[in-house]
């Protein structure tokens, strides 16, 4: 582990598990290998809450699951975004973005800015 | 999937999650022996990453949202494990919780029954009661005005908000089919049952064009009197009963549950066909008006309209209704004073109900923490403090609920014997049944109590101070739950002495009113109601003549001494009372003082043993015609004249008739009211007037109401079938009914206290019993977990008399500070008892000192038993328990 990995911010886990599901079915071990991908290692995601957040998003509606056979040939268990869990994903998507912005422009002040 | 399913689909989820997650790591580890790395240092750094694949597990079951219920479930089969491996403690424990949730259950239910039970007809919020009002009506001595049937009448017709039905109470004569019978009537209008939407059981109900003067003779039957009189026979519809000397066709039997002002009538006939004058007389008001909101109006809109018609009734009938208003509130139940008993009851198994639960407490405790140990084992593998607490009340809540669902068993079994057991008749006795509303109180009190019991032993579970625990092993020195222990037995033995005292106070009120005097000789008395023959009535003057006729043949029967005719009997249901003046400037009558009337023919001093004090008393000269006598006693010559003359001054008694009355006698006070009411009735002085005075438009009323006291030389039950025969008359329909000797009225007018006193005395023997059990069963444990300590104590040279002091020492410590909350409770309890039950006085210091000491000797003693086997420990084998 290097010191420049951070941990993920509350509830973003939720919301990036949706994203990588929105891209078509898919298994509990190709989401986590697909988040460690996507954020280059910076981020460190827990793999432990991995699951138990994907059993909270299917109770709630909003990923759908089946066993299929995987790209291995064996039999796995694949998530696919619901109709609802779509919909969640744009708005907390556009919410996390308006937060991203306003964070942004916050570092962007030039420290002299102020007087 | 939804929660249920995830509920109930537990065995397959818990396979998939585990098929999920091998997938997982068994593709990671995969992967990693692609990159180059050993197959088994993958598959460990496989397992490493996902982070423990159980606490995985775990995480993921939390996320179902069933977990609490899993929990539940566990907890209830070990509750009920370990409850099953200890049947002493069980038993003892579900025995108490049975006895305490069983009376508390029979107390709600008659509570319930009685008090907070609606009406037991359809839409009874839409049931409205009417009465009128005057400003002169004393409200606090007579109760609310009843209705003038020609005001009825015209509120009926008029009134758009409002379905009304009247009904007036009567008695009549059965004289055929069968045996000639007395009975209660009930003269109702045709819409009674459609206003109260009461089926009628057989038949019909009354049509209106019966309900007016010259309408056919029909008559309906009350359910029990058919049952009674005809043996409950259906074709006794069309057929013709004879009542008052008329025949009447029967066309409807009433339900069993028809009981207008919590009393089923016998015979019910239409109102409309009396022609007796003051039921036309607006200035009589005796038809009870029961009325039903019409659907969309209003209470406050039928109040304003009825308030209208009064006003118009008012002007126009202004002799008569001048300042008389209507009025209508929601119909209620009729219940009369048993409100008090009741709640009094209820305060007392309340207290039985909580003396039974400290007992459970105090041996779940025990248990409890001699279960330390086990808990703290818990708490290191990884328990939390709150399941652990949860853990315990279930334990406390299953134990609490098989304690109610054999309460209630208890309850359904008990409430017919105790509803039988009622001094009197019950209010509204038969709807005093188990119901949801009970079965909701009970399972309410089994979870309460419950959670009270297992709080305290739930509390100490999370063990503190672990690792001592553990070390420690079994023999953990019990010092704090001691003290709580110590607050059980002191709870236990004030609750105790609160009933204990209560109980001792009722008994020494009802020694000391069973042994006051009544005002009347009680003994060899008997008192019967007679109806006269109904060919009479209609004829003052053969009215006169029957009743001498009664008193002459009474009088030719063996056995009887002496006979009189009064109309209202001390000790009985029924008064009449009266304001009375001084002077003929007689100020409203709301304004008057009061004194209860009774009319008597000349014999009634006689024959009731009242002592003469001056003057006379009545002779056959006071009739009809003669100047006006009245002869009081000693409470109204006092309250009226002081210490001065009586006899030769006069009263005005503006509702008997013109006046003056001249008192021509004192004699002494009768206790009316009962022994022990008397002394605090509100109307409590007395006037006697000659029955021979009585005008005649009054007679037939009177007749109604005469009852006759017979002095015996014999038992006096042995007169009555001769007296029955003698007074038969020539038509051979002339009965006697309620007949009673004066020893029933006089011990009948205790019931209440002889209730009071059987159900408290048994409340405080289990209050005792339970007490004693506590203190027992808490010091034979603190003395189990001292045997060490004691076998110390002992090799190191203490005696057994030592030992047994250091036990009873600290029984004494539990028992004194209890008896002292106790007697502070019990003196609040004992006001209580004096303010609503009547002859009870709250200052009874022996009564007090007696039971505070019945109760101290007897948890001395049960705790002398525990105290004696510590004595006798032989100190080898204790110290070996170390």
């Amino acid at each position: 582990m290097t010191a420049e990995k951070s941990d993920l911010p509350q509830g973003t886990l939720d919301l990036l598990i949706l994203k990588v599901a929105a891209l078509g079915p898919v298994h509990g071990y190709a989401i986590a290998q697909r988040l460690q991908q996507v954020t280059r290692d910076v981020v460190q995601v827990p793999q432990g809450s991995l699951y138990p957040a994907l059993h909270r998003l299917e109770n709630r509606g909003l990923l759908e699951a089946d066993w299929k056979e995987s790209e291995t040939g064996r039999e796995a268990k694949f998530y696919r975004l619901t109709r609802k869990g779509r919909a969640q994903l744009e708005t907390e998507a556009a919410s996390w973005r308006r937060l991203a912005e306003a964070v942004g422009l916050i570092l962007r002040m030039s420290e002299g800015g102020a007087e | 999937m939804s929660w249920w399913q995830r509920l109930w689909r537990r065995k397959q989820l818990e396979e998939q999650l585990e098929k999920e997650l091998r997938f997982h790591i068994e593709q990671h580890a995969a992967d990693l022996i692609a990159q180059g790395h050993d197959p088994e240092e993958a598959r460990r750094q496989a397992r490493l990453a996902l982070g423990g694949p159980e606490q995985v597990k775990e995480m993921c079951r939390d996320a179902r949202g069933t977990r609490w219920v899993e929990d539940l479930w566990h907890d209830l089969r070990y509750a009920l494990r370990t409850l099953a491996k200890n049947p002493g403690f069980t038993a003892v424990a579900l025995l108490t919780l049975t006895l305490g949730i069983g009376v508390t259950t029979v107390m709600f239910t008659v509570i319930n029954g009685v008090l907070l039970k609606p009406l037991p007809y359809m839409q009874p919020e839409k049931l409205v009661a009417v009465h009128s009002q005057t400003d002169t009506w004393n409200t606090a001595v007579y109760g609310e005005q009843n209705v003038a049937y020609p005001d009825f009448l015209d509120c009926q017709r008029e009134s758009h908000s409002l379905e009304m039905g009247g009904m007036l109470f009567n008695g009549a004569t059965l004289s055929s089919p069968g045996e000639p019978e007395y009975l209660d009537l009930r003269e109702v209008t045709s819409e009674l049952f459609s206003v109260l939407r009461v089926p009628l059981f057989r038949g019909r109900a009354f049509l209106s064009e019966e309900d007016r003067a010259g309408g056919a003779l029909v008559a309906i039957l009350g359910y029990s009197f058919w049952q009674r009189h005809f043996d409950g026979n259906p074709s006794v519809i069309g057929t013709s009963v004879v009542v008052d000397g008329r025949v009447h066709t029967v066309v409807g039997i009433a339900p069993a549950s028809f009981r207008p002002g919590d009393q089923e009538p016998d015979v019910l006939t239409p109102i409309g066909q009396d022609i007796a004058a003051y039921l036309h007389n607006r200035q009589a008001h005796p038809v009870t008006v029961f009325a039903r909101l019409r659907p969309g109006a209003t209470l406050a809109q039928a109040q304003s309209e009825l308030g209208l018609i009064g006003q118009r009734l008012a002007k126009q009938y202004a002799d008569t209704n001048k300042g008389r208003s209507l009025t209508a509130k929601p119909l209620r139940p009729e219940v009369g004073d048993v409100r008090s008993t009741l709640w009094l009851l209820l305060g007392a198994v309340t207290l039985v109900m909580l003396i039974a639960c400290a007992n459970v407490a105090s041996l779940l405790l025990a248990r409890a923490v001699s279960r330390e140990r086990e808990f703290a084992v818990r708490v290191v593998l990884g328990a939390g403090r709150s399941r652990l607490i949860r853990q315990c009340l279930t334990e406390s809540a299953v134990l609490g609920l098989s304690g109610g669902v054999l309460g209630v068993v208890l309850a359904a079994v008990g409430i017919g014997p105790f509803v039988k057991f009622w001094p009197g008749s019950l209010p509204r006795a038969a709807e005093v049944q188990l119901d949801w509303r009970v079965l909701l109180f009970a399972i309410g009190v089994s979870l309460f109590s419950g959670f009270l019991f297992g709080l305290a032993p739930a509390l100490r579970a999370p063990a503190r101070h672990l690792e001592q625990t553990l070390r420690a092993g079994a023999r953990t020195v019990v010092g704090s739950s001691r003290r709580l222990h110590g607050v059980f037995v002191a709870a236990e033995i004030a609750l105790a002495i609160v009933l204990l005292v209560a109980a001792g106070i009722l008994g020494r009120t009802l020694l000391r009113v069973s042994s006051l005097d009544p005002g009347v000789n009680i003994h060899n008395l008997l008192i019967t109601r007679v109806a006269l023959s109904p060919s009479t009535l209609a004829d003052p003057a053969k009215i006169r003549v029957a009743w001498q006729d009664i008193l002459d043949g009474g009088q030719r029967v063996p056995g009887v001494e002496s006979i009189a005719a009064v109309d209202t009997v001390p000790m009985r249901e029924g008064n009449n009372q009266l304001g009375y003046w001084t002077s003929a400037d007689v100020p409203p009558q709301n304004q008057l003082p009061f004194a209860l009337a009774t009319s008597v023919t000349p014999d009634y001093l006689k024959v009731m043993g009242i002592p003469l004090r001056e003057g006379r008393f009545f002779n056959v000269e006071d009739r009809i015609g003669r100047s006006p006598v009245i002869v009081i006693d000693d409470v109204l010559a006092h309250q009226v004249f002081g210490g001065q003359e009586a006899v030769g001054k006069r009263l005005w008694i503006p509702d008997m008739g013109t006046g003056p009355y001249q008192v021509v006698g004192v004699v002494g006070h009768v206790r009316h009211w009962g022994l022990a009411s008397d002394d605090q009735a509100l109307v409590r002085a007395q006037l006697y007037y000659p029955f021979g005075q009585v005008e005649d438009g009054l007679l037939r009323r009177w007749s109604e109401l005469m009852s006759i006291t017979v002095r015996t030389g014999v038992a006096p039950l042995s007169v009555v079938e001769p007296l029955r025969r003698e007074l038969r008359g020539t038509a051979g329909d002339q009965v006697l009914y309620e007949v009673r000797t004066m020893e029933q009225l006089a011990s009948g007018s205790l019931g209440t206290q002889h209730f009071l006193l059987l159900l408290f005395g048994i409340f405080a023997g289990l209050a005792l019993l339970l007490a004693c059990v506590g203190i027992y069963g808490v010091l034979a444990y603190l003395v189990s977990r001292r045997v060490p300590e004691i076998g110390v104590r002992m090799a190191l040279g203490a005696t057994p008399r030592d030992v047994m002091q250091l036990v009873l020492r600290e029984s004494m410590e539990m028992i004194f500070a209890g008896a002292g909350v106790g007697a502070i409770a019990a003196a609040v309890a004992a006001r209580l008892l004096a303010r609503w039950v009547a002859g009870v006085r709250s200052a009874e210091p022996w009564t007090f000192a007696l039971m505070v000491c019945v109760l101290v000797a007897a948890a001395l003693f049960a705790s002398f038993l525990p105290a004696r086997r510590a004595s006798r420990l032989d100190p080898n084998s204790a110290l070996r328990q170390e």
